[in-house]
């Protein structure tokens, strides 16, 4: 009997961007096993030279449509390290507000539409409006509120207008700020009914672990999301200025898209690594969303990126609910942004709903970019998908095609890749 | 009554404009209740070749990209481009600008033979489009409009006329009196003058109108003390391959 297996996804589903997965176990051995990324390079670095500081966030927030939000932001700041432009406190607190609003959407997006179906065994969430119809009017419910929350707070929810360097270009109101912050906590009870849903489907969920590197922005007074040192769970902090001694890009064959590597062959960033990383400061409610899933730190099953996607959302609706009361206290002042353009390089880090990303930038006397980097977090998490298929197809090897197919896609999809985003680039 | 088959596709782009059909919310269900979605990578698994509608979103920026899209073209009655990207080629073309030896750097270093790249160019560059949603990212209720209308079989209406009608009905202050320039005077309307109503100014990103008056639009631009550089490098944000077109 035959009992070799070949395996080619060609572009996954339910993913952003294109990859193909290919797998071939001949003899009862896993031969070859292999993560590529297809998707058309698009070369930002180079696009963004000549270009002035004020055009540069609106450029790069084009690297992607569903992490627009956390690209602006780290560009503006970014571009702020560079013209040494310190910003107000209404300011940061709004950014950060934004990129809760950003994290919701994404966490929720790709959970709801994207990891949901593959629980119960449908392939989209299209056939759940019919069979799961309350779940999934719950889920697009929420998915609206974190929309509308970045319509207000960035004046779209993609590719948004109001954040600029050195602050806003426009505020929101007292009275929309409070009607949001009421939506926020009437869907409280919402995300509940959400938990409980995947704490039924929990054991769909593949049990795999494998040690690896963890790698998120830390902040002592804060869960870190909009500031903070890079930290790993190896051990060690750094400023962020220091990013490159981190990510150590370097090039494969089968891929458009860069991989890094730090301490080990690879390491994992996004909600996991976050969680790993800063779980003590965690809001209360959204720990104990991970006790009920016995999801601890340090935990080393990729697969668990979903739950720990699932308390970040609870951990952005409390936080932005505290943020909203403290910018609602002092009121909100018509703040201009003010920026005197002068020649620089400065570097920013931002924890963007799929893990650390940097931008870089250097500009000349009359504000024009002369260098430009960017890291996207699915870069950084390229080499540790290809280091965890190596270490899960053997696992299952005996199981059926259908099975392992379904166990590998899982597995990408539980990083919620954004490969567009991860090849920005090449060469630099 | 057989429902209408519907597929999504993408090139290079930030999916943002797919994005915003999934941001319809629940108007998505009534949408994907209306049509039959046969191909939607981003967000569903399966794919079939039997589709009567596709929306493409991305520019085309290699070589062999052009085979796949030629495919979708020959199973398509209706073809649709989404977005600035597909359109006009948009963003992506800003790298057809750069110098020769900084691209080469780029693309062809010493691993140039992986990796392909032609200049950036939209959709109808390579085969014929039928209809054309512009906007970076579109306008989720003009998706919703066009799609309405292709159903009824009719065709859907987008704006000839520049932003500043829409601009002047959202009461905003002309952004060049407030010391900024704006692409608005050429720019095709039906976004609702949205960047300049939250404080930023147009950047041209759902091209230019049938008939832009570019030579009006070059003095005012001028009239603001902008040099040369300047004038094109707001042309060329989202509209450079026009440009080279011309």
């Amino acid at each position: 009997m035959n009992n070799d297996k070949v395996i080619q996804l060609h572009h996954v589903t339910r993913i952003e961007g294109h990859g193909n997965i290919d797998i071939l176990i001949k003899d009862g051995r896993v031969e070859r096993c292999q993560w590529q990324v297809v998707e058309a390079p698009r070369f930002f670095e180079a696009m963004l030279r000549g270009r002035k500081w004020y055009e540069v966030a609106h450029i790069t927030s084009r690297i992607c449509g569903i992490c627009s939000i956390g690209h602006t932001l780290a560009s503006l700041k970014a571009t702020e390290a560079a013209m040494r432009v310190t910003v107000s406190e209404q300011t940061e607190k709004v950014r950060k507000l934004l990129l809760h609003a950003e994290n919701l959407q994404s966490h929720i997006l790709h959970l709801g539409y994207l990891v949901l179906p593959d629980l119960l065994n449908v392939p989209s969430v299209i056939p759940l409006a019919a069979t799961h119809r309350e779940q999934v009017l719950l889920v697009i419910k929420l998915h609206r509120l974190a929309n509308e929350m970045s319509d207000l707070l960035g004046g779209r929810t993609t590719h948004p207008q109001r954040p600029v360097v050195g602050g806003f270009a426009r505020w929101p109101t007292v009275g929309e700020l409070e009607k949001v912050r009421r939506k926020l906590e009437e869907a409280m009870e919402d995300v509940e009914i959400l938990s409980d849903l995947f704490k039924s489907l929990r054991d769909k969920l593949p049990q795999f672990t494998r040690e690896t590197e963890f790698i998120a922005l830390t902040a002592s007074d804060e869960y870190g999301l909009y500031d903070g040192n890079i930290a790993s769970t190896d051990g060690g902090t750094w400023s962020v200025d220091q990013y490159k001694g981190i990510t150590n890009e370097y090039l494969v064959p089968h891929s458009t898209a860069k991989f890094t590597k730090h301490k080990r062959d690879s390491y994992m960033v996004g909600a996991l690594a976050r969680f790993n990383l800063n779980y003590d400061l965690l809001a209360p409610r959204a720990k104990e969303i991970s006790k009920a899933f016995g999801l601890r730190p340090i935990n080393v099953n990729p697969f668990m990126n979903n739950i720990a996607q699932l308390v970040e959302v609870v951990h952005s609706m409390v936080d932005s609910m505290k943020l909203m009361d403290d910018i609602l206290k002092g009121g909100i002042k018509n703040e201009k942004p003010a920026v005197t353009v002068k020649a620089g390089r400065g570097a920013a880090a931002i924890e963007v709903p799929r893990g650390i990303l940097f931008h870089e930038y250097e500009y000349n006397k009359d504000g024009e970019c002369v260098y430009a980097n960017c890291i996207i977090p699915t870069n950084q998490n390229h080499g540790n998908i290809q280091k965890d298929l190596e270490a899960l197809i053997p696992q299952i090897q005996d199981r059926s095609k259908e099975e392992i197919e379904l166990t590998a896609e899982m597995l990408v999809r539980a990083y919620d890749p954004c490969v567009s985003c991860s090849t920005h680039c090449l060469f630099l | 009554m057989e429902k209408t088959k519907v597929a999504f596709f993408d090139f290079a782009s930030c999916e943002g404009c797919q994005l915003q059909v999934i941001n319809l919310e629940e108007d998505l269900l009534q949408v994907v209740g209306a049509v039959d979605v046969v191909s939607f990578r981003e967000a569903m698994k399966g794919h079939a070749n039997d589709y009567h509608v596709a929306f493409v979103e991305g520019s085309i920026t290699r070589r062999s990209d052009e085979a796949r899209l030629k495919d979708i073209r020959t199973h398509a009655k209706v073809l649709v481009a989404l977005g600035s990207c597909a359109t006009l080629g948009g963003i992506n073309c800003l790298k057809n600008f750069q110098e020769q030896d900084y691209v080469r750097k780029f693309v062809y270093g010493n691993k140039a033979s992986q990796y392909e790249t032609y200049p950036a160019r939209p959709l109808r560059a390579v085969v014929p489009v039928d209809l054309q949603i512009p906007g970076c990212p579109i306008n989720r209720k003009e998706f919703a409009m066009v799609v309405k209308a292709l159903l009824m079989g009719k065709r859907p209406e987008i704006p000839n006329y520049p932003v500043c009608v829409e601009c002047k009905m959202a009461e905003n202050i002309c952004v060049f009196d407030k010391d900024m320039t704006c692409m608005g005077p050429v720019t095709r309307a039906g976004c609702g003058a949205c960047c300049i109503t939250e404080g930023s100014f147009c950047w041209g990103c759902r091209g230019f109108v049938d008939d832009p008056n570019v030579d009006s639009q070059r003095e005012i631009l001028a009239k603001h003390q902008l040099g040369v550089q300047d004038i094109l490098r707001q042309f060329r944000l989202y509209t450079g391959f026009s440009e080279v077109a011309k």
